[in-house]
């Protein structure tokens, strides 16, 4: 990452850890006198070297070229078109953090793993900030400690911050999400009495809990009953629990079941309550769930805190994807100060090889995962859902909220700058239970479907 | 007879005991692991759930000895602290009798001296009595959310809640104590031509100070009630967060084990007002 662009012999490719294209044995020998020492020196190799990039695609020609004119002549060609000034300039803006003690609210379930982990794991004392992470009793209240200014950033589920930038359930309040946190990690766990209730049809009269109005679980679950013929606010109930309570509830036959986030779907089968009747993937693969949040205020305020944060988010969550990172994971966010959960319940959900509850044993690596990128189109399939089931009232210009919301940029500049690919953003197909989603016809998408609220 | 007490005393403390055992063994009868009933699970799903589950059956309460060791676990390491999210229970305790004592100090400097002026005059305590009995029996939990709304900050807001809960009873007691003051103290206060602050002071405090203690008592038990309440709402620290993390573990030990001790903390802050009550009292 911090070699020199204009030596012809580097190579700016990827491979090993350091971000170059080369075996992580030679790292040594073809860094050890190149690498820069001083933190702005380094900043600028980075960003020479992200302009080389653009402008030679092919490394066999820039280094062609740097071999024919020689490295000063190749940076004062270049820099006669490109201002090389002014982007590292623009770059190094991200200097010492306004604010350094940061307190950052989260629940306490698997899908906020990287925003708890980058705490025992160390990942946002790398990036220069002291962060408290605070565990919070329910989304109401993260939602209200948040306006509140009582945390820097918190983790919300992904509808959130859209509901409060719209001031739906809330005063409107222009918030921001930089980053998902994980994408799937969600479950139906039914109560073992419904064994044989398998199909979705059979289910008139059940009770069902989901973690919040605004959430993910909410929207899936009132789509898969849909499409099974049932109405969601007629032929079922469903209402807003805290997860922990969920398996309280189960156990006490106060529920028939829930859609909720793990650990809780994990724990029912652990203490013998409930089993898994399906996990979301199988609705929804890549659905995002929970989020990374900050005020839009917190962000433009401390520009260079929020760009640690997020840093350091980015950071943990493609530690977090990594399959081979994920026991760690788990024993790193098992004890009482984080989940307060049993490791081995961790494990599972992570590792993605889980007890189903009936006594057999599934495996499925994809059970949770962690992506960072805030698709646009997330957010579009969100409010089309608000829209759907009667939350939202008023019409909206879609895109512009998504836009305004999901910081799909920031998330891609950010990326860029630590040596991580960011996908284009245009490129996302949603597919739910076999249906295509076209974000650019949100009224046809809602329209199409025989049971909604308006 | 002070042998008849002693005996009556030493056999109240006998029968304590023998409830108390009686509770602890049916209790431990109650929950003592089922013989395996469900068949044979595959080894590989039952290293992957819990014992209960493994056999089949749903998770058990603890038995008494898990609750024993789990105390004795919490006893012996008070004061730990690992990290922001899990202290020892000592200093969650701490945490809450903080809130506490504070919010119920608020709430006497408040009431004690409105009770006072409101018993003064038979007018406004007519006037104010549907108010406060309107408000007197509104839960904690209804007030949070309207204090986390407005106030904007979550530990004001708890002990805002404290005050709001602990100030009616205080308030009531207070009123009612001054205005039964008997007629006849006052008027021979009034004949030797005593000053109002002095009456109110000399004769009117002391006259009616063990209903203000009774309606303190009252209040430091309600205020004990709501912290926990409070807390594990709002969350951060203290018992009543300490419960609801244990509770997001499913640990019944934990969550008795917290019971025992808020019981134990809510009985002492009892009998040190029931002490101070009988300091102000005098026999007529």
């Amino acid at each position: 990452m911090f070699k020199d662009p204009f030596d012809p012999r580097a190579l700016l490719g990827r491979g090993c850890s350091c971000g170059g294209n080369h075996t992580e044995a030679d790292h040594a020998r073809l860094t050890a006198s190149t690498v820069p020492s001083g933190e702005e020196q380094r900043w600028n190799r980075v960003v020479d070297a992200a302009v080389l990039r653009a402008v030679f695609p092919v490394d066999a020609t820039r280094r062609l070229f740097l071999k024919i004119v020689g490295a000063s002549t190749a940076m004062a060609a270049i820099s006669s078109v490109l201002p090389l000034g002014t982007a590292r300039e623009a770059f190094a803006q991200g200097g010492a953090p306004e604010k350094k003690d940061l307190k950052v609210g989260f629940i306490p379930i698997t899908c906020a793993t990287p925003i708890i982990m980058a705490h025992p794991m160390g990942f946002y004392s790398k990036h220069g900030l002291n962060v408290e992470v605070v565990k919070t009793a329910g989304w109401a209240v993260i939602r209200d400690k948040s306006l509140a200014k009582e945390y820097d950033a918190s983790h919300m589920l992904s509808p959130m911050p859209l509901a409060i930038s719209l001031g739906v359930g809330s005063n409107a309040v222009p918030w921001t999400m930089p980053a998902i946190e994980n994408i799937n990690g969600q479950a139906i766990t039914l109560a073992m009495k419904h064994k044989d209730k398998r199909n979705p049809k059979d289910w008139k009269g059940f009770k069902f809990a989901v973690p919040f109005d605004y959430s993910m679980h909410n929207y899936l679950l009132r789509y898969y009953v849909a499409e099974a013929g049932l109405d969601p606010d007629k032929d079922i109930s469903i209402r807003s629990v805290p997860p922990p309570e969920m398996v309280a509830n189960l156990r006490a036959d106060n529920i028939d079941g829930f859609l909720g986030p793990d650990p809780f779907n994990q724990r029912a089968v652990f203490d013998g309550v409930g089993f898994i009747h399906l996990l979301t993937k199988e609705l929804w693969d890549g659905h995002p769930c929970c989020a990374f949040t900050v005020s839009k205020e917190f962000a433009t305020q401390n520009p260079n805190s929020y760009r640690a944060l997020l840093k350091a988010i980015i950071d943990a969550t493609a530690y977090a994807h990594k399959q081979e990172n994920r026991k760690e994971i788990a024993k790193a966010i098992a004890p009482t100060n984080y989940l307060n959960q049993p490791e081995t319940v961790l494990e599972q959900i992570l590792t993605g090889t889980y007890a189903d509850g009936l006594g057999g044993v599934k495996k499925d690596p994809n059970r949770i995962d962690f992506d960072p990128f805030p698709w646009n189109q997330f957010a579009i399939w969100i409010m089309t859902q608000m829209k759907r089931w009667g939350q939202l009232k008023a019409d909206v210009d879609y895109a512009k909220v998504a836009q305004e919301v999901y910081l799909a940029t920031d998330t891609a500049k950010m990326m860029k700058e630590m040596g991580l690919t960011p996908p284009d953003p245009s490129k996302k197909t949603i597919v739910v239970m076999g249906k295509a989603f076209d974000p650019a016809k949100p009224a046809e998408y809602i329209n199409s479907f025989a049971i909604k609220r308006n | 007879m002070p042998t008849l007490k002693g005996s009556l005393g030493f056999r109240a403390g006998l029968l304590s005991l023998l409830i108390f055992a009686a509770i602890v063994g049916i209790w431990q009868i109650a929950t003592m692991p089922a013989a395996g009933s469900g068949a044979a699970m595959d080894p590989e799903y039952a290293k992957l759930v819990g014992a209960a589950a493994a056999t089949g059956s749903k998770s058990a309460m603890p038995t008494p000895a898990d609750i024993g060791s789990t105390i004795w676990k919490h006893l012996v390491d008070p004061f730990y602290v690992r990290g922001s999210n899990d202290k020892g229970i000592g200093i969650q305790l701490a945490y809450s009798l903080g809130r506490v004592l504070l919010g119920f100090g608020l709430a006497a400097l408040f009431a004690i001296p409105l009770g006072f002026l409101i018993g003064m005059s038979p007018l406004v305590y007519r006037a104010l009595d549907p108010f406060i009995q309107i408000l007197k029996p509104v839960s904690p939990l209804a007030w949070m959310p309207l204090a986390l709304y407005t106030i904007k900050d979550s530990a004001i807001s708890s002990i805002f809640v404290i005050f709001i809960c602990s100030v009616w009873p205080m308030l009531i007691n207070t009123a009612f104590g001054v205005g039964s003051v008997r007629k006849e103290w006052l008027n021979v206060a009034r004949t030797l031509e005593v000053g109002p602050f002095r009456t109110a002071f000399r004769v009117i405090l002391p006259a009616a100070a063990p209903t203000i203690m009774t309606g303190m008592r009252i209040s430091i038990g309600i205020a004990w009630l709501v912290i926990v309440a409070a807390e594990m709402l709002v969350g951060g620290t203290g018992i009543g967060y300490f419960v609801w993390n244990e509770w997001n573990n499913l640990s019944i030990a934990n969550i008795v084990t917290a019971i025992l001790l808020i019981g134990l903390v809510g009985l002492l802050l009892d009998q040190g007002l029931a002490w101070a009550a009988k300091l102000v009292t005098y026999p007529e």
